[in-house]
């Protein structure tokens, strides 16, 4: 009997770990909307190029996606020092690039170096350029390697994530890799092919050699439906950013593949022009930099029926500025504004709108009527803009909805200010505030309801300045400062309304049956983040890749 | 048989698109935000569409666009044409050549990209109604150069007849030999050139509305319900699950073909 239970433990111990044990080998595919633009890890920008970039570079300190907390990825460790002017990073010993060629201290500088350098247009240059004096790099030893700031920068840390470190002695230069694939092929307009890195540092709990994937096959797929077909059929293993349409459909066919992640970092919001130089009439001017009229609008708006209709309860109505998707600067105390015609019209009254019949009228006897531009092509933002039409008409105001092409739209609202309302989206990416700089401070050219500004043009604008340099200059290690006056910076915006917002559309990815260990998040790349972790079931067809 | 059917069926859409406030169940505009999507029922005859609006309703509306509007540019592509193709005709050597060199090069034109370009630079604040006759009246004004460079060739022929030869030999004005000899027996070509032109310039809407930038919202017609087909033609089987979704295509179809049975080329001689 006890024999039989050893047995029975034996066996069951075996299928478990059949079961548990990642699978090394097999080809993972999905699709990227639009071919990378550059394969130069220090001049990615777009999204394609960026996904490459994550999946080939190898980083100093990593931002783990799940937990919004920085890692230690190549380097061991690391230590800011004399009031935020010098970062002294530990390196990992015995880590090297693709080739062989051993990674040391030397190569953090000259990856500098590379970014700093005069016409290399690297858009991480401007993170590490500092007005006065030049980012130093010393490399103490081959495992250390100290930079000294000419003067303390916020965030400095969290910079890092998105640094790729460069080998400066490889014979195959900036192709060498330290990230878990390299490329390993690719046709034009077609697909990128990414390789197992054979000498990629990490390893697994059992002691074995990450990435368990042999190769990510990325394919230009610009259609979304393609997409959607292609991974009915088993073509593609993953859908990143997946639409609420194609969710629908998904949930229903094949329900244990879609995963919700939840808010994402992205908002949905619309502003009225109160830049001095449009070709705005007085009369609507005036209304636009009334913040009575721009609360009485977010007052009318109905944000919990656009997430429902619209997102289908994929999107979440916003609060302001920053998403709860970012877990530390997100101000909780604020909430979505409730829709109330009758509160928004009472206080439009009190402004001096009058009603009249069923329209509204302004002080000086105008009808209340504007046009929301929004770009074509984007049945989201057309349909909340149909929406935002048929609130509005319980205040009397008339809207109109134009779509235009995107040149022309961004055109409008950066060029000639040749709109009177505007309906977009802001895509995030970080989650510092200090990447928030070219929106808020009155000077900014995104500062979009009235941008670059010489003089603050309000009072609320003037102490927005204010508090965006503060947080950037404030250097406390639990960054309560900065936290305080990001607060305040997000309550100012929703008591103002300059952009009113309207809901943060949630993420949500396709993972198809048998791809393991995708720990998705709502930070980019969703599903592939931890990719050197992910393996492929041996059961499936994907499997036999 | 077949003309007959066809003349009823057009007259059932006109009339039914004339009547539309009074055969519609509801504003084509009013958001059911309660039941987006719905599937036909008593309440919705053709279900609702992705913000609750009666389907129906919309297109019955959007019927009375596309179907008011369209002969509308088509008359005013026609009528630049007659113009434009009648000066040709008379015109010898450099202006011929300049008529003829405007045709083609009118014809070479991407238009799709001229009237984005057009639609762009037009004043935002017009009210939907403005909006659907802006695009109608640049299609029609667009529209012109393949109506012209027909109706130049028929008008040569003409001039180029006895009568009108014996006319103008016996010292008539040209402009009177135009408008009494020629312009009557280019009826036929004419009447041709406006049928042909109307399915065009329904389909141009319809592309147009699909690049959103046919029909300003709410304001419904044939190219923006198809639009709101986007992205549901992914698969057969949804599609016939959801068949309800092709009644503006299968209307949209229908009427073209009908008025190419009735007015096209091989009925009209």
């Amino acid at each position: 009997m006890k024999q039989l239970v050893l047995w029975l433990a034996a066996g069951a111990a075996l299928t478990a770990w059949s079961a548990e044990s990642p699978r090394m080998g097999g080809q993972l595919r999905l699709a990227i909307q639009a071919e990378p633009k550059t394969l130069n890890p220090l001049l990615a920008s777009d999204e394609p190029s960026s996904l490459v970039r994550y999946l080939t570079t190898g980083v100093l300190i990593r931002l783990n996606r799940a937990t919004q907390t920085l890692e230690p990825e190549l380097a061991a460790s690391w230590k800011v020092g004399e009031g935020g002017r010098r970062i002294s990073f530990r390196l990992r010993n015995g880590v090297t690039f693709s080739d062989g060629t051993p990674f040391s201290a030397q190569d953090v500088c000259y990856t500098i170096d590379r970014i700093l350098e005069p016409g290399a247009e690297s858009m991480i240059a401007d993170a590490i350029r500092f007005e006065k004096g030049k980012l130093v790099c010393r490399a103490d030893r081959a495992d250390a390697v100290t930079l000294v700031l000419p003067a303390p920068r916020v965030g400095f840390a969290l910079l890092w994530d998105g640094v790729p470190i460069l080998s400066a002695r490889s014979a195959q230069k900036d192709k060498a890799s330290l990230g878990p694939f390299l490329i390993a092929g690719q046709k034009a307009g077609a697909y990128l092919l990414l390789g197992r890195n054979p000498r990629y540092w990490k390893r697994d709990a059992e002691g074995r050699q990450l990435p368990y994937l042999d190769s990510i096959r990325l394919e230009i797929q610009r259609n979304r439906d393609f997409e959607l077909l292609r991974f009915r059929s088993g073509d593609f293993d993953l859908i990143n950013n997946l639409s609420p349409d194609s969710f629908e459909k998904l949930k229903a066919e094949m329900p244990s593949t879609v995963r919700q992640l939840g808010v994402s970092l992205d908002s949905e919001q619309m502003w009225f022009n109160q830049a001095p130089g449009g070709p705005v009439p007085a009369h609507k001017k005036q209304w636009f930099q009334s913040r009575d009229f721009r609360l009485a609008v977010s007052q009318a708006i109905h944000r919990d029926d656009i997430a429902r209709v619209v997102y289908k309860g994929l999107a979440t109505p916003a609060s302001g500025p920053v998403s709860p998707a970012n877990l530390f600067w997100h101000n909780a105390a604020l909430r979505p504004a409730p829709a109330d015609a009758k509160a928004a019209l009472s206080r439009l009254v009190h402004a001096g709108f009058r009603m009249r019949g069923q329209w509204l009228y302004d002080p000086s006897g105008n009808p209340v009527q504007f046009t929301i531009v929004t770009n074509s092509g984007n049945q989201s933002r057309q349909r909340m803009a149909a929406m935002i039409q048929q609130d509005l008409l319980a205040t009397g105001i008339r809207v109109s909805v134009a779509a235009l092409d995107f040149p022309s739209l961004i055109d409008r609202i950066t060029q000639s200010f040749d709109y009177e309302a505007c309906l977009l989206g802001m895509v995030a990416s970080e989650l510092d505030p200090n990447e928030q700089m070219n929106v808020w401070p009155s000077s900014a050219g995104q500062h979009q309801w009235n941008p670059s500004q010489k003089k603050p043009a309000t009072d609320w604008e003037a102490e927005l300045d204010r508090l965006m340099q503060q947080q950037a200059s404030a250097l406390d290690p639990t960054n309560k400062t900065r936290k305080a006056a990001f607060d305040r910076v997000q309550q100012i915006v929703v008591e103002q309304a300059p952009f009113i917002y309207l809901v943060y559309p949630n993420a949500a990815v396709a993972v198809a049956p048998g791809v393991r260990n995708v720990d998705a998040s709502v930070l980019r790349p969703q599903t592939l983040w931890n990719a050197e972790r992910i393996y492929l079931d041996a059961r499936t067809k994907t499997a036999s890749r | 048989m077949i003309r007959a059917l066809c003349a009823v069926f057009l007259a059932a859409v006109f009339l039914s698109a004339l009547g539309a406030p009074l055969l519609a169940p509801s504003s084509y505009a009013r958001q059911f935000r309660d039941s987006p999507n719905a599937a036909p029922s008593r309440t919705f005859r053709l279900g609702t569409d992705e913000l609750g609006r009666d389907r129906l309703s919309r297109l019955l509306y959007g019927s009375r666009t596309s179907l008011l509007l369209a002969p509308a540019a088509a008359a005013l592509a026609v009528a630049v044409a007659t113009a434009a193709g009648g000066a040709a005709a008379l015109a010898r050597g450099v202006p011929e050549m300049a008529f003829l060199g405007a045709f083609d090069l009118t014809m070479s034109l991407p238009w799709m990209f001229l009237l984005l370009t057009v639609r762009a630079l037009l004043p935002l604040d017009v009210s939907p109604a403005a909006s659907v006759c802006l695009t109608f009246a640049l299609l029609g004004i667009l529209g012109w150069a393949g109506p012209a460079r027909v109706i130049r060739t028929a008008a040569r022929e003409i001039l180029s007849a006895d009568y009108v030869l014996a006319a103008l030999s016996r010292g008539l004005p040209r402009t009177r030999v135009l408008l009494v000899h020629v312009l009557p027996n280019l009826k036929p070509v004419l009447s041709a050139q406006f049928w042909t032109s109307i399915p065009v310039f329904i389909l141009a809407e319809a592309n147009l509305g699909m690049l959103g930038l046919g029909v300003a919202e709410p304001l419904p017609s044939w190219g923006s319900l198809l639009r709101d087909l986007e992205g549901q033609v992914t698969g057969s089987a949804n599609l016939l699950a959801h068949c309800w979704l092709l009644a503006p295509v299968a209307l949209l179809l229908m009427t073209v073909l009908a008025v190419h049975v009735l007015f096209g080329p091989e009925y009209s001689q």
